[in-house]
């Protein structure tokens, strides 16, 4: 087991589904429920194999475990994986998602559906490639990839007007990429090494640390996203569909997060210090302008993607907040979220299946005839608001007292969020659920299928079982964060030494 | 063991009728969970007499973990019991009211088909106001806090087809949640000033928290809270008050009131359970558990006192001219949780428990009597179209009656001789009178006014319902008829505690047992003497409320039984001031000006005017414009940029690991 490349054969696995799908027919009798099969076997499969590395994965060690590495053209660049307590979950929760979204495609993908499966599991090769990567041109190459595939699953299996959503997408990213690219670069060049366990002890000069979380808080904070570069969101969510927006929500939301912790914090302490006060304004910003931007939508997915940008502000002032609470604040926000608004996705999913319209004022009633679609999305729309008892609340929780200890003002601004996403998360659910079942279009809709139950029930058992019990996910970062705390302090501590000892 | 099945059947409870109402019918589902439910309560009883009534060595506290909840650096928090004598008293006021409303909803909801889903809902509300009075610390308080909070938005909103019961429901929460954000936000100042958000280190560093006077740590700026440096007393203050906040959104108070009079949409024994005796006095437990540090800090007390004063007396202004039956007893809710936060204010922590205790019997009384006459006229609820029901309903109405005459306060001052509400009332304002408060006076004046307007409306809801002619329609008075036996046997057991709970307890809650009784569960400062001093007050100011109360039955008894044409001529000659008290001091209309409509406008501008006006335009869109011929043709994606966009990424990989190779072979 010890020698097994397991997290080679997790990021590669899908590729084998990919294989099988280019040899199965998409015409004939057999041919959609071949590729369905294939799909979600892959899917399920790369799932449990995940699975094994957090059974494996040592609690008690802060560095980076399951190490691969082999050199590559002799360029110093290699092929070098690795997880620590930060990256491990999110592979997993990437593992996660993805037969959900197989099931999500079940009935509504019509056309090319051998080519949409195919895209969804590449997405999920470089996806888990990005968690896993320890060399910064691998982990680029990856980064950036993710971008083919959705840009692909917007572009050809979106709503009317997916040009224009994938084009701003596209737009977006790319100055974000262009730039880290150059980060990439000048990192090499200073460094002499492409390996990111080397560039987190080398210590950056603070000048060039600058420039280098300038270029990188480019392409993060566009993934993010951040306001203002948040509204290629909205349009991506609204036309994408209900699978590509669980994956955007619940997985490539959090690549940007993933690098804010990785690279921004970890190696460049003294620029991330310096510019804590500009991430917390854009965060507090974008909590209370987006919220209320959310709650005057009329389109359900844009609201809840609307919501998704507030919920990525308490994630960003978690981690800028770079103490214990606030970092592991940040990082459950992010599964958390994962699970919550990729829920909510395939909420809205099921009723669109049914009616193919996401204006709110379409629905209202569904409690009389979908009464057990009524309590899920009631779950998760309390999740969304932060009800403890979820997993939504834990985060944002932990982020506020993370950043009470340093900013009470970005506390108190943030701690609005408290009623603002209550506002528009209960007003939609009365939209939408409460009221009298008067519309003649909705008298027919039927309750939850099995196989919507399938993919609803465990993600609410999940909500519900971490909102109570969030330990394991805390057991798992603990160490790692710690580490990644106090290489942060005793670095700024000794910078301060350093200009104590200059005057 | 005995506490978690006190906490954990209504859990059970809930989740059976939840899950599986619907395969083991409405009956089932009833008896499930009101039998867990007297289960619980009766294990209450016994916790509270162990407990509370033992004869105990002094501060024991009882502990008991069940499992972990969250850890992160400093924040340390499990799921624990905290079980003293607060925690005992609240256990008999929560479980044995909810005991009744559930067996008491198996009549009330006869028809509803939803059933199951009701009794659901009432055990998960018990089952959150367990966990928020037996907290280990303030996340799990939080927990129960908005738990309840949960559960009442389902139960406000239980009949989703009126809009406005949805309305409602929505309205509780949201206001609810803008207490939160002050709670939230104390929590957080409560970790940064102690390390820590558990009780027993807070309380722990609480007692040596403040600097003796003179020593120079006194005075020395340690934190910047909002823009305010503040030493560590005001520090305390700015906490207090944050945690405050809470207080007065679950609780109702003054400014954060608004939802609890239209969290009557939702059905009565609901009212009766979570708007009148329990949940809504979360707020002034969460004050008497904090007293740690409550008792730090007299600037946050003295908040504390006003805003109780302020809402004890806006509530009953309000009160003197509803219509709606249930309106006016909410609106007395309102105001005798008022009375609740003086005396939390005037650090008489004890009495403030002994009229929560009180409070909860005949405030629950009084709702379920109100839902019996509600039940009798077919569902009408405004007292104008009642009248005459006495002859009708007789036991309902001695009920009523019983519950009124223990809100008014009836007794005599001196002796032993009087309803519950006499006794906890009158300590209340008694400590009022006598605390050194700076706002003691107005504190004092503001309560025996509310005293009187209290007893007049209590007898005009009592006229206007039970005497006089009928008015409503001959059609429903045919078919008025008196409560089964289920509904009104919870009636006599809370008309029991109605007329015995003061006359037992005072010796306990605010007597001469206090210190044996509370055994430290309530915190006070050894300079704090109110439970000596307000014994000393004037004999006028032991009489005031009675006073107060025998004007306000005789005004009442006149305008409503003697000259009844008396309340329309005096409407009409007072408009400017009736349309004010009936249109709640138009606090909605305010509000909805204010926070509602603005909020939407702006939450349109930023969506029209700074997404798509500005970001949309100059971002993204003003380089499309730049390519738009671009796009335009390139409709198909085979032909269109994601090709590019792969082309440009190769060729700059491409260009990068050249660069490697070349720069490494050098």
């Amino acid at each position: 087991m010890t020698d097994w490349p397991i997290l080679s054969t997790v990021t590669f696995l899908p590729l084998v589904g990919v294989l099988l799908l280019l040899l199965t027919r998409e015409e004939g009798t057999y041919g959609r429920r071949n590729i369905l099969n294939v799909s979600l076997f892959t899917t399920t499969f790369t799932f449990v194999v995940s699975l094994f590395i957090w059974i494996g994965f040592d609690n008690s060690n802060p560095g980076f475990q399951m190490v691969e590495k082999h050199a590559w053209l002799g360029t110093g660049i290699s092929y070098h994986l690795g997880v620590d307590g930060i990256s491990m979950l999110f592979v997993i929760l990437t593992t996660f998602l993805m037969p959900f979204c197989v099931l999500a495609s079940w009935e509504s993908v019509g056309k090319r559906l051998k080519e949409y499966m195919i895209a969804f599991l590449l997405l999920e090769v470089v996806m888990v490639g990005v968690f896993v990567s320890l060399d910064i041109v691998l982990f680029y190459v990856f980064f950036e990839a993710t971008l083919i595939p959705m840009f692909v699953i917007i572009g050809v299996w979106g709503g009317k007007d997916r040009v224009y959503a994938s084009y701003k997408f596209f737009l977006y990213t790319l100055t974000g990429s262009v730039l880290m690219m150059l980060a990439v670069m000048a990192m090499y060049w200073q460094t002499g090494t492409t390996d990111i366990t080397e560039l987190l002890k080398y210590g950056f000069p603070a000048g060039m640390q600058t420039w280098l979380w300038l270029a990188c808080f480019a392409a993060f904070s566009v993934k993010m996203p951040m306001w203002p570069v948040h509204t290629w969101l909205p349009d991506a969510h609204v036309q994408a569909p209900t699978a590509g927006s669980v994956i955007l929500a619940g997985v490539m939301l959090k690549l940007g997060g993933y690098g804010f912790v990785r690279f921004s914090l970890a190696m460049f302490p003294l620029a991330s210090d310096y510019f804590a006060p500009f991430v917390f304004t854009l965060s507090v910003l974008a909590i209370i302008y987006t919220s209320l931007v959310a709650m005057m939508q009329d389109d359900i997915k844009k609201l809840i993607a609307y919501s998704s940008v507030a919920h990525m502000g308490y994630v960003t002032m978690g981690i800028f907040a770079a103490n214990v609470q606030g970092l592991q604040g940040a990082l459950f926000q992010m599964l958390s979220h994962g699970i919550v608004s990729g829920a909510l996705f395939l909420c809205v999913g099921v009723v669109y299946d049914r009616l193919h319209t996401r204006e709110i004022a379409a629905y209202g009633g569904l409690v009389n005839n979908m009464p057990k679609y009524a309590v899920a999305f009631m779950v998760f729309t309390m999740a969304n608001v932060g009800l403890p008892g979820t997993s939504g609340f834990v985060g944002e929780f932990l982020t506020i007292i993370g950043v009470f200890r340093v900013n009470t003002w970005v506390a108190l601004f943030a701690a609005t969020g408290v009623i603002l996403s209550a506002s528009y998360a209960l007003w939609l659910y009365r939209r939408v659920i409460f009221g009298a079942l008067e519309k003649e279009s909705l008298k027919g809709l039927l309750d939850l299928s099995a196989r919507e139950k399938v993919i609803l029930y465990p993600l609410i058992a999940l909500t519900i079982f971490y909102g109570f019990y969030p330990a394991p996910i805390f057991d798992a970062t603990a160490a790692s964060v710690d580490q990644l705390v106090n290489n942060y302090s005793a670095a700024l501590q000794a910078a301060k030494d350093l200009a104590l000892n200059v005057h | 063991m005995i506490y978690k099945a006190i906490v954990f059947l209504p859990l059970i409870g809930f989740l059976i009728a939840g899950l599986f109402g619907r395969s083991i019918g409405a009956k089932a589902s009833e008896y499930v969970t009101s039998g867990f439910m007297v289960i619980a309560a009766i294990l209450s009883w016994i916790v509270f007499f162990n407990v509370a009534l033992a004869h105990g060595d002094g501060h024991e506290v009882i502990k008991v973990e069940v499992m972990r909840w969250i850890q992160s650096g400093g924040i340390d928090v499990e799921w624990a019991f905290r079980v003293d004598t607060l925690t005992a008293v609240m256990f008999v006021v929560v479980n044995t009211v909810s005991s009744l409303v559930h067996i008491y909803s198996i009549g009330y909801m006869h028809h509803d088909p939803h059933r199951p889903r009701f009794f659901a809902y009432l055990s998960l509300f018990t089952f959150a106001m367990l966990m928020l009075v037996t907290a280990d610390n303030l996340a799990q308080m939080f927990f129960g806090w908005e738990g309840v909070g949960l559960a009442s938005y389902l139960l406000i909103g239980f009949w989703y087809k009126k809009p406005s019961a949805s309305a409602a429901a929505m309205k509780a929460f949201i206001v609810n949640r803008v207490g939160d954000f002050g709670f939230v936000l104390g929590i957080a100042g409560v970790f940064v000033l102690f390390g820590s958000i558990s009780f027993e280190t807070i309380f722990a560093a609480a007692a040596s928290y403040l600097p003796a006077e003179g020593s120079p740590e006194a005075g020395q700026a340690i934190i910047n809270i909002f823009g305010l440096t503040l030493d560590k007393a005001n520090a305390i203050t700015v906490v207090c008050l944050l945690l405050f906040m809470g207080a007065m959104g679950k609780s109702a108070q003054f400014l954060l009131h608004t939802w609890l009079p239209d969290a009557m949409e939702g059905p009565t024994p609901v009212s009766a359970l979570i708007h009148a005796a329990t949940m809504v006095t979360a707020g002034v437990f969460l004050v008497a558990r904090m007293s740690p540090i409550f008792e730090l800090s007299h600037d946050a007390l003295t908040v504390v006192t006003f805003i109780g004063a302020i809402t004890a007396f806006f509530a009953a202004t309000v009160g003197l001219v509803q219509n709606d039956i249930k309106r006016v007893i909410a609106y007395s809710t309102c105001s005798q949780l008022g009375y609740m936060f003086v005396a939390l204010g005037v650090g008489a922590y004890g009495a403030a428990i002994f009229h929560l205790f009180t409070h909860a019997f005949f405030k629950a009384l009084l709702f379920l009597g109100a839902g019996s006459v509600i039940h009798a006229v077919d569902g009408e609820q405004d007292m104008r179209y009642m009248g005459g029901l006495r002859k009708h309903i007789p036991i309902t109405f001695w009920m009523m009656t019983i519950g009124t005459l223990a809100l008014t306060g009836v007794g005599i001052p001196g002796t032993m001789f009087g309803f519950a509400g006499f006794f906890s009332k009158d300590v209340i304002i008694e400590s009022a009178y006598a605390s050194h408060s700076t706002v003691s006076g107005i504190a004092f004046t503001l309560l025996v006014i509310a005293a009187l307007f209290t007893s007049f409306y209590s007898w005009r809801l009592a006229f206007m319902t039970f005497f006089g002619k009928p008015r409503a329609s001959a059609d429903v008075m045919h078919h008025v008829h008196e409560s089964p036996m289920v509904m009104l046997a919870p009636l006599y057991v809370l008309a029991i505690g109605a007329v015995l709970a003061g006359v037992l307890f005072e010796g306990y809650f605010f007597g001469h047992e206090y210190a044996e009784f509370w055994k430290g569960a309530l915190f006070t400062l050894p300079e704090n003497e109110i439970l000596e001093e307000f014994h000393h007050v004037p004999a006028l100011v032991k009489w005031s409320p009675f006073i107060a109360m025998a004007l306000g039955f005789v005004t009442a008894w006149y305008m409503y039984i003697k000259s009844p044409s008396m309340p329309r001529r005096l409407a009409q000659s007072q408009k400017v001031l009736y349309e004010f008290l009936l249109n709640k001091w138009y606090f909605d209309e305010l509000y909805d000006f204010l926070f509602v409509r603005s909020a939407k406008a702006l939450g349109r501008f930023l969506w029209k005017k700074g997404d798509i006006g500005v970001i949309d335009t100059y971002g993204p869109n003003g380089v499309a414009a730049r390519v738009v011929d671009v796009t335009n043709r390139v409709v198909k994606l085979q032909s269109g940029y994601l090709y590019h966009y792969a082309f440009a990424m190769l060729i700059g990989i491409a260009a990068l690991v050249t660069w490697m190779m070349l720069g490494s072979s050098i």
